[in-house]
């Protein structure tokens, strides 16, 4: 089984933001970046499939020249080989934009399965991976919990098929089965990621990674502005040592707030 | 030039989901007096439409069709691409439920147009709206233009827009189903029935207060330190995501938009930043506690009382206070 997973970098969870100077983006310069966590969840269910199924797993990733270290990351864990969409205007790209330069790169390569991560930790579209369906012309499912390839196909038809679980809201869930190839999107925390071993990175090194240009830019969104957070509320801030904020804080639920 | 705002109501099995009000009001606000109109996709739903038709909007719109019985993102993408073809909106108004990022990218992607998501305010700048988006797990906030061709669509947060503001109207507006057509076999999914995975054995929402615990937790074995809290203010304990995640706690006490959403008395977030999927989930507390090492979370944006602080010193602290 052909099996593609696309992965996003995005700054790290520990990372303070910075604007640049126009204040339509982040300083990428101040930043460190990891691998977007839904999307290693992704990965961790493509091995989990070729490991069941056979074939392989190609990674795929629109950004910068940056990207190529969570690239990189993703061959050691076990992923065959890469494709890379470089472009510096990807790392700030809207969904369609992504998705698009995403298409471009990957229509000729016949996957059976497309997964990735329910949604970004960055921009947070959550549109990416249901986007790149529509371009590939394949169907898709998103929040997915559990993946079930069934070669065989469903009853009454002769094509491969998949069986996933979704995930809706408020503890509802739902099967949902489609033919293949197919795209999903996957909920994080729905297996245990595996580590890079130090034999994996050393084979991650002669593993190819294909770089692509994307053809076409046609951005759907304009950030006009990006700022920190204007408070909703008037927090209160309590300082002081330990035992001197715990007293106060009591105090304020007791008298202010009375909740205790 | 005229606007004209559509909603997609949601419902499921003929109940509809009180996010729509929220959507209806935040598509008011949008309208400024223009019209509004209410398109509810989804076979034979005339309860909806009637109570939908108390809101103060143009009209209802019913799309019925066999296809819509059991939702699937091709029926609704094929059904509501042809509703907004004959309705003609300027900007298409969603609920971010989980439905709606289903199949919304999709919609918006086969007709080519804008989609901004998870939209928290609409600002207007000369005329122009500017939607308000949280980025970076709530870290930064944007003002995000759509371009391109209308309509534009958009989707709103869950909790953002309040639904007792949306405007009702003096008399029920008119309802009036569309036709479209449909063929069952170009869709690809195939659905079964939704089900729960076990009753939930606890259930949060009922209680007074409650202590919940995120990532700067560290490790299961720390979770004494939290519950040691809840048991001083008569507490009941809960996570966000990451936690039930690991397994350090089960998946019935998670607060969020995949979990359970609470309003108790008194919420303490324990070492949770406030990614937005938890804050849907407990932002109607009456008093909320926050306690974080990161004074700059997002959680402290919600929050009455913040302590910017080592929830290891402080959580003891704290008890030790109650226990006086």
């Amino acid at each position: 089984m052909q099996i593609a997973v696309c992965i996003k970098q995005v700054p790290t969870r520990e990372w303070q933001p910075r604007l640049d100077d126009a204040r339509t983006w982040i300083r990428e310069q101040d930043a460190s970046f990891e691998m977007n966590e839904p999307d290693a969840y992704a990965l961790e269910a493509s091995l989990r499939l070729k490991e069941k199924h056979g074939g392989e797993v190609v990674v795929c990733s629109a950004g910068p020249a940056r990207v190529a270290q969570v690239v990189r990351e993703a061959l050691a864990r076990g992923a065959d080989r890469a494709i890379h969409v470089e472009d510096d205007r990807l790392g700030s790209a809207d969904a369609f934009v992504v998705a698009e330069a995403l298409a471009g790169a990957m229509k000729d390569e016949r996957f059976d399965l497309v997964l990735t991560g329910l949604q970004s930790d960055d921009q947070g579209f959550a549109q990416t991976g249901v986007v790149l369906a529509e371009r590939l012309g394949l169907p898709h499912a998103t929040i997915i919990m559990d993946v079930q390839v069934d070669v065989q196909g469903v009853p009454g038809e002769s094509t491969p098929a998949v069986r996933v679980k979704r995930e809706l809201e408020g503890g509802w869930f739902q099967w949902v089965a489609m033919p293949l190839p197919a795209v999903l999107t996957i909920q994080s925390g729905i297996n245990q990621l595996r580590y890079a071993t130090l034999k994996g990175i050393m084979a991650a090194k002669k593993k190819e990674i294909r770089k692509v240009t994307p053809a076409a830019f046609a951005p759907r969104q304009k950030i006009v502005s990006i700022y920190v957070p204007e408070k909703g509320k008037k927090t209160q801030m309590i300082a002081g040592s330990p035992a001197e904020a715990a007293k106060e804080l009591v105090r304020r639920l007791r008298e202010e707030a009375r909740v205790i | 030039m005229l606007k004209m705002i559509l909603v997609v109501a949601e419902q499921r099995g003929g109940a509809l989901n009180r996010a729509t009000w929220e959507t209806i009001a935040a598509a008011q606000q949008l309208a400024s007096g223009q019209p509004v109109t209410v398109v509810v996709p989804g076979s034979g739903k005339s309860a909806v439409a009637t109570e939908l038709a108390t809101a103060q909007v143009k009209e209802v719109v019913t799309v019925d069709h066999a296809t819509l019985d059991l939702y699937t993102p091709d029926g609704y993408t094929a059904a509501l691409r042809q509703a907004i073809e004959q309705l003609a909106p300027t900007t298409v108004l969603l609920p971010h439920t989980y439905q709606t990022r289903d199949f919304a990218p999709q919609l918006a992607a086969r007709m080519d147009r804008a989609l901004i998501t998870d939209v928290v305010a609409i600002k207007n700048a000369g005329g122009e709206a500017m939607f308000v988006r949280p980025m970076f797990q709530g870290k930064l906030t944007a003002d995000v233009v759509p371009q391109g061709p209308v309509p534009h669509f958009i989707t709103c947060q869950i909790g953002a827009f309040r639904a007792d503001q949306a405007a009702r109207g003096t008399s029920p507006a008119p309802v009036r189903s569309l036709a479209i057509t449909a063929d069952a076999t170009a869709i690809r999914q195939k659905p079964e029935a939704p089900f729960q995975e076990a009753r939930q054995a606890v259930d949060l929402s009922q209680a007074e207060r409650i202590v919940a615990v995120g990532r700067g937790i560290k490790g299961q074995e720390h979770l004494p330190v939290a519950q040691k809290l809840a048991d001083a203010l008569g507490a009941e304990l809960a996570a966000s995501r990451p936690i039930c995640d690991a397994g350090w706690l089960p998946m019935e006490r998670q607060i969020g938009s995949s979990g359970q959403t609470v309003a108790p008395k008194l919420y303490v977030a324990l070492g949770i930043s406030g990614a937005i999927q938890h804050l849907v989930g407990m932002k109607g507390s009456r008093t909320i506690v926050a306690i974080n090492k990161d004074a700059d979370a997002p959680i402290f944006e919600v929050a009455d009382y913040g302590i910017a602080g080592d929830l290891f010193e402080m959580v003891p602290a704290i008890v030790a206070e109650l226990q006086k």
